[in-house]
């Protein structure tokens, strides 16, 4: 699956918080988005899954321009994609096992039996077998995030958009998220695009590292090109520095 | 001036947003009619939810409307309208107007807010983006079972309130008022009309349409987090009773001019 974003402005109310973003995501590629609280990257996130329109520019997937699509056609192309929310945004109302399963049931013709074969495994996959039954009230937020990522993958996507999958977690936990996205590139030959503000998850999974600022990607490269790059705004913010000339911009 | 008549008309901008909004949630949610059996389950439990929920409410509210239909009646009449006439008065008020529209206003108050409150908080926790992304339509999973489970119960929640404010009316009667259950049943029956039943049931049905509409529609508009929640579910009552008093104009200009409309 190819994604390509061209020419995307997005404002909300006065303001403008994409100024012409042109991305692209390769197949396979694992992309990591890195910015400032507040730049956009999760705005931008939900542009890729048309979550969010943008006011004028074109969101491809495959050479498809998904900003014009039907809803139905839509759905169709989402089908492809899997998202980890950075709440995991799990439905209140339905256990563990009926989160991962639900689109499961939706979109395909598996029996009960099959699709609890399924989630028993998506949930393995995440070190939680045995919590099917468990509501998402009686999870701590780092098992929560960690079953947003088994419902992500319950329908075995293409694609795999991940929104601060790492924030909020241990160290521990972090690194297996961690491992999962790599492995899903690795051996499922899945792409991901990774919004995250954790460096050390970002050298990890990321093939390739975008920068965005003031609405515009101003960089693109390898994780070890990120490190020693004297582009002087990733510099500030690969080294963490509150002095520097992203400082002036207020945090929104 | 030139601020006041902005401020005018963004208020009228966002009225003119708000119904069309409903309206195209409205259409969303009735395209996805012919897939109600996908949720069969969970809109029972929105029936049950409404309809036994709603049980205790239109319980205490109907009982003490047709007393105090009862009580104000009588007070009109005395001196002037024979007391057979009480039921009369009683039943007709309660079956064409009370019954439906207090109903709708009680319940209204409590589904609309329940929903609004509900989705809201899906709407923030962006349960409803991941809902999207997993290509399921909020509209089918959320919305059509939830107006179906109040047009549908609306009209059951009625009739038993048309039928305990009676039955309050004619207790209140006999017991403060000294007139007999024959006397007051001898009135309800004398001008009574099925068309009077059946007007009574269509209001009810198109006030539970907008009860879940109303509810639904400010839920999927929150943001703002708890406050948001809160300030969704306040418009969502407020608006669901405006649009029950309005549209009972209109319904009752509609019923009772033209549909059930017999020239004497």
């Amino acid at each position: 699956m190819r994604i390509e974003c061209s020419e995307v402005h997005k404002a909300f109310f006065r303001n403008e918080v994409l100024r012409g973003v042109d991305l692209v995501v390769a197949p396979g590629e694992s992309l990591v988005v890195i910015g400032r609280s507040g730049e956009g990257k999760s705005v931008l996130l939900k542009h890729l899954v048309a979550l969010l329109h943008p006011d004028s520019g074109s969101i491809c997937v495959d050479g498809v321009d998904i900003t014009r699509m039907r809803r139905k056609k839509l759905y169709e192309v989402r089908l492809r994609f899997g998202m980890v929310f950075q709440g995991a945004a799990l439905f209140d109302s339905l256990t563990v096992g009926e989160n991962v399963a639900l689109a499961l049931r939706e979109h395909t013709d598996l029996n009960d039996a099959a699709i609890r074969t399924v989630c028993d495994e998506k949930l393995a996959m995440v070190g939680l077998a045995g919590t099917a039954d468990k509501q998402p009230a009686e999870l701590s937020g780092g098992m929560r995030k960690r079953v947003g990522f088994a419902r992500a993958i319950a329908m075995n996507p293409e694609c795999i958009l991940y929104d601060e999958p790492t924030t909020g977690l241990d160290p521990i936990t972090a690194d297996v998220i961690n491992n999962h996205i790599v492995h899903l590139r690795d051996e499922l030959s899945v792409s991901s695009v990774v919004v995250t503000h954790d460096l050390a998850s970002a050298y990890k999974v990321g093939d390739r590292i975008v920068m965005l600022h003031e609405g515009r990607i101003i960089y693109s490269g390898t994780p070890d090109e990120i490190r020693s790059t004297d582009h002087p705004v990733v510099r500030q913010f690969v080294e963490g520095r509150a002095d520097g000339p992203a400082a002036g911009r207020a945090m929104e | 001036m030139h601020r006041t008549l902005t401020i005018i008309g963004c208020h009228v901008l966002e009225f003119v947003r708000e119904v069309g909004g409903s309206f195209v949630l409205l259409g969303r949610s009735l395209a996805r009619l012919p897939e109600l059996h996908r949720t069969f389950r969970q809109t029972l439990v929105q029936l049950e939810q409404v309809g036994i929920g709603s049980l205790p409410l239109v319980f205490v509210t109907s009982i003490f409307v047709g007393a105090v239909a009862a009580v104000q009646a009588a007070y009109q009449f005395h001196g002037y309208v024979p007391m057979i006439f009480l039921g009369t008065v009683v039943g007709k008020s309660v079956i064409l107007e009370l019954g439906p529209v207090l109903t709708a206003l009680v319940v209204g108050g409590r589904v609309a807010a329940s929903y609004a409150a509900e989705l809201g908080t899906m709407k923030v926790t962006e349960q409803i983006d991941a809902m999207e992304i997993l290509a399921i339509d909020p509209a089918r999973y959320l919305v059509m079972l939830r107006l179906v489970a109040c047009v549908i119960m609306m009209p059951v929640l009625v009739i038993l309130a048309d039928f305990l404010a009676i039955i309050g009316g004619m207790f209140v009667s006999n017991i403060t008022l000294g007139v007999s259950a024959l006397t007051f049943n001898t009135g309800l029956r004398l001008f009574f009309s099925v068309d009077d039943v059946y007007s009574s049931v269509i209001k009810a049905a198109v006030f539970g349409g907008i009860i879940g509409l109303m509810g639904c529609y400010y839920g999927f508009r929150t943001h703002g987090g708890a406050q948001g929640v809160g300030k969704s579910a306040m418009h969502a009552v407020v608006s669901t009773c405006i649009g029950v008093l309005i549209t009972n104009y209109f319904l009752a200009s509609v019923l009772f001019r033209i549909i059930f409309y017999k020239a004497t």
